[in-house]
């Protein structure tokens, strides 16, 4: 049976790993390699490098950083973080990136997907849409989270599936950072209008947050980052919690 | 010993080279058929749309050479794919070593397969000592249905192959270099034949 899928984030600035508080006031954690190498030992089923730095080597420095991973770990990882051009994403690919996430760059241009399919395949382009609940409506933000755009959540999500992504990630701002759970009823309307796996993200502080947004959520992939950087959670014991909650984990 | 992994521009293969290299050989990249001919083992990679993938073998005339080599062969993920007869993507027919035509999951599931499912009914030397439902990474939106060639199965809307074997021909639909532990026991093993 396939298995739901734990993913540790980890937040990259000039090739270390950092993470935010609601996308502000960083906090340095580690070498991004070790830490992989680490969340891989520990159970992870996937790893995201989200880069954040923008400086002029960025590209240069991400790349380096994704061939000491690819190296390393023997789980699949997804890189994100500025990545606007079909070279962008050749580059990361070459050097041993399994998936690449674009963002803003998608919003500005919805072409890109279909550039990026055709040329490597939807397998390994992930979409990620931050979006943000306003007197109900969700709607689609940029620069992490700050800039809000005309988009609405689902149709745009619904945009992405036809133009050929693989994969959704899914953040909701209002989540993001609380560890009050994820935003499940969101989750659940994209998992049932959309026939592409759903990646859970924002808000996770418990197991049982985790528990609920694979059964409430409908979401074939939960994110997160801070739990697991801090130690808050293990990743053997939510994955022990969600075998007893009888959801189909890889122990 | 000798690994090529035969580099004809078709997605991902760093990772492929890195995990023979955690297993303590080297593999060289190779589009040489030469090279390729003198290998002792070679690895069939494959990431992206089938047809473009065929055009380039075709280009460089592996399509011809890889159905008439001796030594053990891996194909992985689109590598296994194009090994059978056909495939629906992109109405591609396939170099023929696999008897089976590799068709789309229906919209019954989430397309593509995404993630870790388990493997079954495991008979080839290539599982020595892995367990039925042992996990493995997939990414894939089409399968080769169960056939005589079959030698493990997984379960995504249906059972199907989730490796096939015909003499010294292998493949594999999931990531053997992307399976963790259990992946480099299959390399391994791979490598051992």
């Amino acid at each position: 049976m396939l298995a739901k899928r734990i993913i540790p984030c980890l937040d990259i600035k000039d090739g270390r790993t950092v993470k935010g508080i609601n996308f502000l006031d960083l906090r340095d954690a580690g070498d991004p390699v070790e830490l992989a190498a680490i969340y891989s030992r520990e159970g992870a089923d996937e790893l995201v490098f989200l880069d954040i730095s923008a400086t002029e080597q960025k590209r240069k420095t991400l790349a380096d950083l994704v061939y000491r991973v690819a190296e390393k770990i023997n789980i699949p990882f997804t890189v994100g973080g500025g990545i606007a051009t079909v070279e962008d994403v050749d580059i990361l690919l070459q050097n041993g990136a399994d998936k690449v996430s674009i963002n803003s760059s998608a919003v500005k241009n919805p072409q890109l997907i279909n550039d990026l399919v055709a040329k490597f395949g939807s397998q390994c382009i992930v979409v990620a849409i931050d979006a943000k609940q306003i007197d109900g409506e969700w709607i689609v933000h940029l620069v992490g989270g700050k800039v809000p755009t005309t988009l609405r959540l689902f149709d745009w999500a619904k945009e992405v599936e036809e133009r050929g992504a693989g994969e959704i990630l899914f953040t909701s701002m209002n989540n993001d950072g609380t560890k009050n759970g994820f935003a499940n009823t969101a989750l659940a309307k994209l998992s049932e209008e959309l026939n592409i796996p759903i990646i859970a993200s924002g808000g996770a502080g418990t197991m049982q947050h985790f528990t609920d947004t694979f059964t409430k959520g409908k979401a074939d992939a939960a994110l997160a980052a801070s739990v697991f950087h801090f130690k808050e959670i293990k990743i053997e014991d939510l994955k022990t919690h969600l075998k007893e909650n009888k959801i189909p984990v890889r122990l | 010993m000798k690994i090529v992994i035969i580099n004809y521009g078709a997605g991902n293969i760093q990772s492929i080279k890195f995990a023979i290299q955690r297993l303590g050989y080297t593999a060289i990249l190779s589009n040489s058929i030469d090279e390729i001919q003198a290998a002792d083992k070679v690895i069939f990679p494959g990431v992206g749309e089938a047809s473009s993938a065929m055009h380039k073998l075709q280009n460089s005339g592996l399509d011809a050479v890889i159905p008439t080599l001796k030594q053990p062969v891996l194909g992985i993920c689109l590598g296994m794919q194009l090994m059978c007869n056909t495939t629906e993507e992109g109405h591609t027919k396939g170099l023929g070593i696999f008897n089976v035509d590799v068709l789309k999951f229906s919209d019954k599931v989430k397309v593509p397969q995404i993630g870790w499912n388990q493997i079954d009914k495991l008979k080839s030397e290539l599982f020595t000592g892995i367990s039925n439902e042992a996990y493995i990474y997939l990414v894939h939106s089409f399968y080769a249905p169960l056939c005589k060639e079959t030698i493990a199965t997984t379960n995504y809307e249906h059972a199907y192959s989730a490796a096939l074997q015909s003499n010294n021909f292998y493949g594999t639909q999931f990531h053997p270099e992307k399976s963790s532990l259990v992946g480099e026991a299959i390399l391994k093993n791979f490598l051992l034949l």
